[in-house]
C-alpha cells in the first residue's frame, strides 16, 4: 500500500485506492432492499385503507357492516394469523440455533395456520356473496372485498413462498442464502400481521360501531 | 364479457379480425412502414449473426452500464413514436378551421393525444431518466454494479414489455381515448367499453413493476455501496438528486399501481370504486392518481437538476456554488412534492381553505427551485466557462425553465387557475418545464456522458445544429399556446370555429416541424459521430476535465468499473485526486467478484407481456397459463444459487496494463 500512498502539502499520507478490499459480502443490501419493498407494499395498503375510509359508508341502500360482520369468526381468524406469526418467530429461533428439523417443523406449523386463516376468510367471503353482499353491490363492499382480499392474496403468496423455502432448506440446509431468504419472509409475514391488525380494528371493530 | 359490442370466444376472447384497423389508411401505412423496418432490422441482425452476441452480451446482461444504455435506446426510439403523435396533432389543429374537419377522425385524434402523453411520460422520459441514473450513479459512487443486478435487468425488460404493449395497441385494436391519466367515469366500462383503456392499464402496470423495483434497487445501491470516505455530504449532486428521485419513485409508484388496480377491478369485476352510481366516487381516482402524478413530475426533473449541477460545475471549472443548499433544496422539493397534488384540480370544488393550502404549498416549491437556479448562476459567475454542448443545453434550460416556472406559479393561484384550468396555457406550461427542463437536461447529459459510455465524443457541429433547431422550435411551438390559453382555448380540441385563432396554430405547427429538424439533426449527430469516431476518440477517460469519480476510469469503463475501489476525501473526489497527484496502482491486482448474466428477466418480462395482452383481450386461458408461467419461472430462478463469478486477477492486470499504455499514448 505504501507504494501508492501520496503525501499532501501537510505531509500526511493520502490513500486514493482501497488496495486491501474484500468482496462485498453477498446479499449485504438484501435486508435493506426488502425493507424498502415492504414500505412500498405498505403504501398500496394505505391507499386501500384510504379508499375504505372514503367509500366505507356508501352502502347504496345495501347491507352495512352491522348486517354482515360476525365478530366471533373474525376473532378466530385473527387468532390464526397472530399464532402463525408466533410460530414463525419460533422457526427463526430454531434457525439461529442451526436446528434444521425444528426450523422446518415450525415453518410447517406456520403454513398450516396461514392456510387456516385463508380458509376461514374464503368461507366468510362465500357466505357474504351467498347473502347477496357481493363486491359489485356497493362502494362499501367493493372497498371491503378489495382491502381484505388483497391482504388474503398476500398471505397466499406468502404461503407459496414458505413452501418454496422449505424445499430449499430441505435441499441445501441453513446456508447463508437460505437464512437471508427466511429473514425476508419473516419480515413479510410479520408485516402482513401488522396490516391485519389494522384491518381488524379499522374495518371490523369500527365497522360494528358505525 | 360485459360489453355486448364485442363477441367473445373461449379461444380468442374478444380478439377478432375486426380488431385490426384496416379501415384507417394512416395506421395501415404506419404498420407497413414499421413492419418493413422491423423485418429489415431483424434480417440485418440475422445476416450479421448478431443474435447470440446480443443475447449473451446485452439482453441477459446484469451490467448496470449496458442496462443503462439499453434504457436510453428504448427512450430515444419511443421519442420518435411520441413525437410522431405530436406532429400529427399539430397538423390537425393547424388545418381544422373554417369548416374543415382536418385529416383525423375524432376517434383517432383522441387516441393520439392519449398515446402522446402516455408514451412521452412513461416510455420516453422515464426510461431516459432511469437509464441515466443506472449508468452514472454506480460509477459516481465508486461501485462495481447496483445492489441487485438481476433485478435491474428484470426492471428494464418489464419497461420494454410495457412499451411493446402500447405499440401493439396501434395495430391490434386501439388505444385509450381518455387523456393520459384516464379519468373515470370516462375510462370506466360504461363509457370506454373497447380495449383501449385495458391496454393503458396493463402497459402501465407492467412497466410500473419495473420502475418500482429499479427505484428500490438504486436506493439500496446509493445507501449501501458508496466508496469508502464518501459520506452523504460528499456525494456528487447527481447522486443526491437520484437518491431523492428514487425515494419519490418508491413512495409514489405503489399509489399508481393501486389506483390502476382499482380501475381494472371496476372494468373487469364490476366493482364500484369510481362509478357514478352504487356508491362509487370518480373524484377519488383523480385525487389518488395525482398523489402519484405530482411526485412523478419531480421524479422526472430532479435527476436533471443534478445533471445541470454537474455540467455547470465542470464547464465553469469551479466547485459547485452552495452544495449544501443544493442538497437541502432537493430534499425540500422531495417532501413538498407530496403536498401539492390538489392544484391539478382546484376546480373540483373543495372550497377556499383547501385550495389556498395547496396553492400556497405549490408556490413554496418555487423557493428551493429558485435557490438552485441562483446556485448555478453563482457557479458560472467568474468561472472559466467552456461553451461545449452540455453547457449550451444548460444555459438554454435556465432561460427556458424560468419562464415555465413562473407560469407554474401563476397557475398555482386558485382564482387564476379557475380561468386557465384545462386551457392551452396549462399545456404550454408543462411542455415548457418538461421540454425545457427534462429533455434539455437529458440532451445535456447525453452529450456529457456519451464519451464515457462509448469512448468517443459526439460530433459538436451536428449537436449545435440540433440544439438550435430544438430551442428555436420549442419557443415557436409553445409560446402561441400560452397566448391561445389566455384567450380561453381549451386543450384536446380537434376542430375550431374561430378563424382568428388559426395563425397561432400555424405558428405552433411550424415550431413542431423545426423540432422535427432538431430530432433529425440529433440522429445525424449520432451517425456522424460513429463514422468519425477515430477523430473524436478520447483515450484519457476524462474528456471534459471532470470532477467526479466516473471520469477516473477508462472510457468505456471495464466490466468491473474500478480495478481498486477509490477512496474519497473530498466532494469533487476526482478533481481532488488529480490535484494532489494520485498514481494508478500497476500491480497486486485481486480477483473481482461480479454477478453472472441470466436470461430469467427476459423470460419473466416476456411472459408478463403475453399475460397483459391476454387480459386486454379477455383471453382468460392464456392469461392463466402465462401467469402460472411467471410464478414458475420466478420460483425456478430462486433455485439457482450460483449467481456470481470472479474476474481473475490476471484478466484485471491485462486490462489495466492496456489502459496504462492507452493513457501513455494520449499524454
Amino acid at each position: 500500500m505504501s507504494a501508492h500512498a501520496m503525501t499532501t502539502n501537510a505531509g500526511e499520507p493520502v490513500r486514493f485506492f482501497d488496495l486491501e478490499e474484500h468482496d462485498h459480502p453477498e446479499g449485504s443490501s438484501t435486508m435493506l432492499g426488502f425493507w424498502i419493498y415492504l414500505m412500498s407494499d405498505c403504501l398500496i395498503f394505505a391507499i386501500l385503507f384510504a379508499c375504505y375510509a372514503v367509500l366505507g359508508g356508501n352502502y347504496a341502500a345495501g347491507p352495512s357492516p352491522h348486517d354482515l360482520f360476525e365478530l366471533p369468526l373474525v376473532a378466530l381468524n385473527t387468532s390464526m394469523l397472530l399464532l402463525s406469526s408466533i410460530t414463525y418467530g419460533f422457526a427463526m429461533l430454531s434457525m439461529q440455533k442451526d436446528r434444521v428439523g425444528a426450523t422446518q417443523a415450525w415453518l410447517a406449523v406456520t403454513g398450516l395456520f396461514g392456510l387456516a386463516f385463508l380458509s376461514i376468510e374464503l368461507y366468510e367471503f362465500a357466505h357474504l356473496i351467498h347473502e347477496g353482499a357481493t363486491p359489485q353491490r356497493s362502494g362499501f363492499l367493493s372497498a371491503f372485498f378489495t382491502l381484505v382480499g388483497t391482504h388474503g392474496l398476500h398471505v397466499t403468496f406468502g404461503t407459496i413462498w414458505l413452501v418454496t423455502l422449505m424445499v430449499q432448506v430441505a435441499r441445501r440446509g441453513l446456508i447463508p442464502a437460505n437464512r437471508r431468504r427466511l429473514m425476508c419472509l419473516s419480515l413479510f409475514w410479520h408485516f402482513l400481521d401488522v396490516i391485519w391488525i389494522g384491518v381488524f380494528t379499522f374495518v371490523y371493530l369500527m365497522g360494528m360501531l358505525r | 364479457m360485459f360489453d355486448p359490442a364485442f363477441s367473445t370466444s373461449p379461444l380468442l376472447g374478444r380478439l377478432s379480425l375486426q380488431a385490426l384497423p384496416l379501415h384507417e389508411p394512416i395506421l395501415v401505412a404506419t404498420f407497413a412502414a414499421v413492419a418493413l423496418g422491423g423485418i429489415a432490422l431483424l434480417g440485418a441482425i440475422s445476416y450479421f449473426r448478431l443474435w447470440s452476441y446480443l443475447w449473451r452480451e446485452w439482453f441477459t446482461t446484469v451490467d448496470h452500464k449496458r442496462i443503462g444504455i439499453m434504457y436510453m435506446i428504448l427512450g430515444l426510439v419511443m421519442l420518435l413514436r411520441g413525437f410522431a403523435d405530436a406532429i400529427m396533432m399539430r397538423l390537425q389543429q393547424a388545418m381544422a378551421f373554417n369548416g374543415s374537419e382536418g385529416y383525423l377522425t375524432a376517434h383517432h385524434y383522441d387516441q393520439i393525444f392519449t398515446a402522446h402523453g402516455v408514451i412521452m411520460i412513461f416510455f420516453v422520459a422515464m426510461p431516459l431518466v432511469t437509464g441515466l441514473m443506472n449508468y452514472v450513479v454506480p460509477l459516481q459512487i465508486g461501485a462495481r454494479d447496483v445492489s441487485f443486478p438481476f433485478l435491474n435487468n428484470f426492471s428494464f425488460w418489464m419497461t420494454v414489455s410495457g412499451a411493446l404493449l402500447v405499440m401493439a395497441s396501434l395495430f391490434v385494436g386501439e388505444f385509450a381515448r381518455t387523456g393520459w391519466l384516464a379519468y373515470p367515469p370516462l375510462s370506466g366500462l360504461a363509457y370506454s367499453p373497447d380495449p383501449g383503456v385495458d391496454y393503458y392499464i396493463w402497459a402501465l402496470q407492467i412497466a410500473g413493476v419495473g420502475t418500482t423495483l429499479s427505484g428500490i434497487n438504486l436506493i439500496a445501491t446509493i445507501v449501501k455501496m458508496r466508496a469508502p470516505g464518501m459520506t452523504m455530504m460528499k456525494m456528487p449532486v447527481f447522486t443526491w438528486t437520484s437518491l431523492c428521485t428514487n425515494v419519490l419513485i418508491v413512495a409514489s409508484f405503489p399509489v399508481l399501481t393501486a389506483v390502476l388496480a382499482l380501475l381494472s377491478l371496476d372494468r373487469y369485476a364490476g366493482t364500484n370504486f369510481f362509478t357514478n352510481d352504487l356508491g362509487g366516487n370518480p373524484m377519488m381516482y383523480v385525487n389518488l392518481i395525482w398523489i402519484w402524478g405530482h411526485p412523478e413530475v419531480y421524479i422526472l426533473i430532479l435527476p436533471l437538476f443534478g445533471v445541470f449541477s454537474e455540467v455547470t460545475s465542470t464547464f465553469s471549472g469551479k466547485r459547485l456554488f452552495g452544495y449544501t443548499s443544493m442538497v437541502y433544496a432537493t430534499v425540500v422539493i422531495t417532501i413538498l412534492s407530496y403536498l401539492v397534488w390538489l392544484h391539478h384540480f382546484f376546480t373540483m370544488g373543495s372550497g377556499a381553505s383547501v385550495n389556498s393550502f395547496f396553492g400556497i404549498t405549490t408556490m413554496v416549491i418555487s423557493i428551493p427551485t429558485g435557490a438552485k437556479l441562483f446556485n448555478w448562476l453563482f457557479t458560472i459567475y467568474r468561472g472559466r466557462v467552456r461553451f461545449e454542448l452540455p453547457m449550451m443545453w444548460t444555459v438554454a434550460f435556465m432561460l427556458t425553465f424560468v419562464v415555465g416556472g413562473m407560469t407554474g406559479v401563476l397557475l398555482a393561484v386558485p382564482p387564476a387557475d379557475f380561468v386557465l384550468h384545462n386551457s392551452l396555457f396549462l399545456i404550454a406550461h408543462f411542455h415548457n418545464v418538461i421540454i425545457g427542463g427534462v429533455l434539455f437536461g437529458l440532451f445535456a447529459a447525453i452529450n456529457y456522458w456519451f464519451p464515457k459510455a462509448f469512448g468517443f465524443r459526439l460530433d459538436p457541429f451536428w449537436g449545435k445544429v440540433s440544439f438550435w433547431f430544438w430551442v428555436v422550435g420549442f419557443w415557436l411551438a409553445f409560446m402561441p399556446l400560452y397566448i391561445l390559453g389566455l384567450m380561453g382555448v381549451t386543450r384536446r380540441m380537434r376542430v375550431f370555429d374561430d378563424p382568428s385563432l388559426q395563425i397561432w396554430f400555424v405558428i405552433a405547427g411550424i415550431g413542431a416541424f423545426v423540432i422535427a429538424l432538431g430530432i433529425a439533426a440529433m440522429l445525424v449527430q449520432f451517425y456522424v459521430s460513429f463514422r468519425k469516431r477515430e477523430a473524436l476518440r478520447d483515450v484519457s477517460g476524462d474528456p471534459w476535465d471532470g470532477r467526479t469519480l466516473e471520469w477516473s476510469t477508462s472510457s468505456p469503463p471495464p466490466d468491473y468499473n474500478f480495478a481498486f475501489t477509490p477512496v474519497v476525501h473530498d466532494l469533487d473526489s476526482w478533481y481532488d485526486m488529480k490535484r494532489r497527484g494520485y498514481s494508478r496502482p500497476a500491480d497486486s491486482f485481486r480477483a473481482i467478484h461480479m454477478p453472472k448474466n441470466t436470461g430469467a428477466g427476459v423470460i419473466l418480462a416476456g411472459l408478463s407481456l403475453i399475460c397483459g395482452f391476454a387480459l386486454v383481450w379477455y383471453i382468460w386461458w392464456l392469461a392463466a397459463i402465462s401467469f402460472i408461467g411467471i410464478l414458475a419461472t420466478a420460483i425456478g430462478h430462486t433455485f439457482n444459487y450460483r449467481r456470481d463469478y470472479h474476474i481473475p486477477a490476471e484478466t484485471v492486470r491485462v486490462t489495466e496494463a492496456a489502459r496504462t499504455r492507452q493513457l501513455a499514448t494520449g499524454a
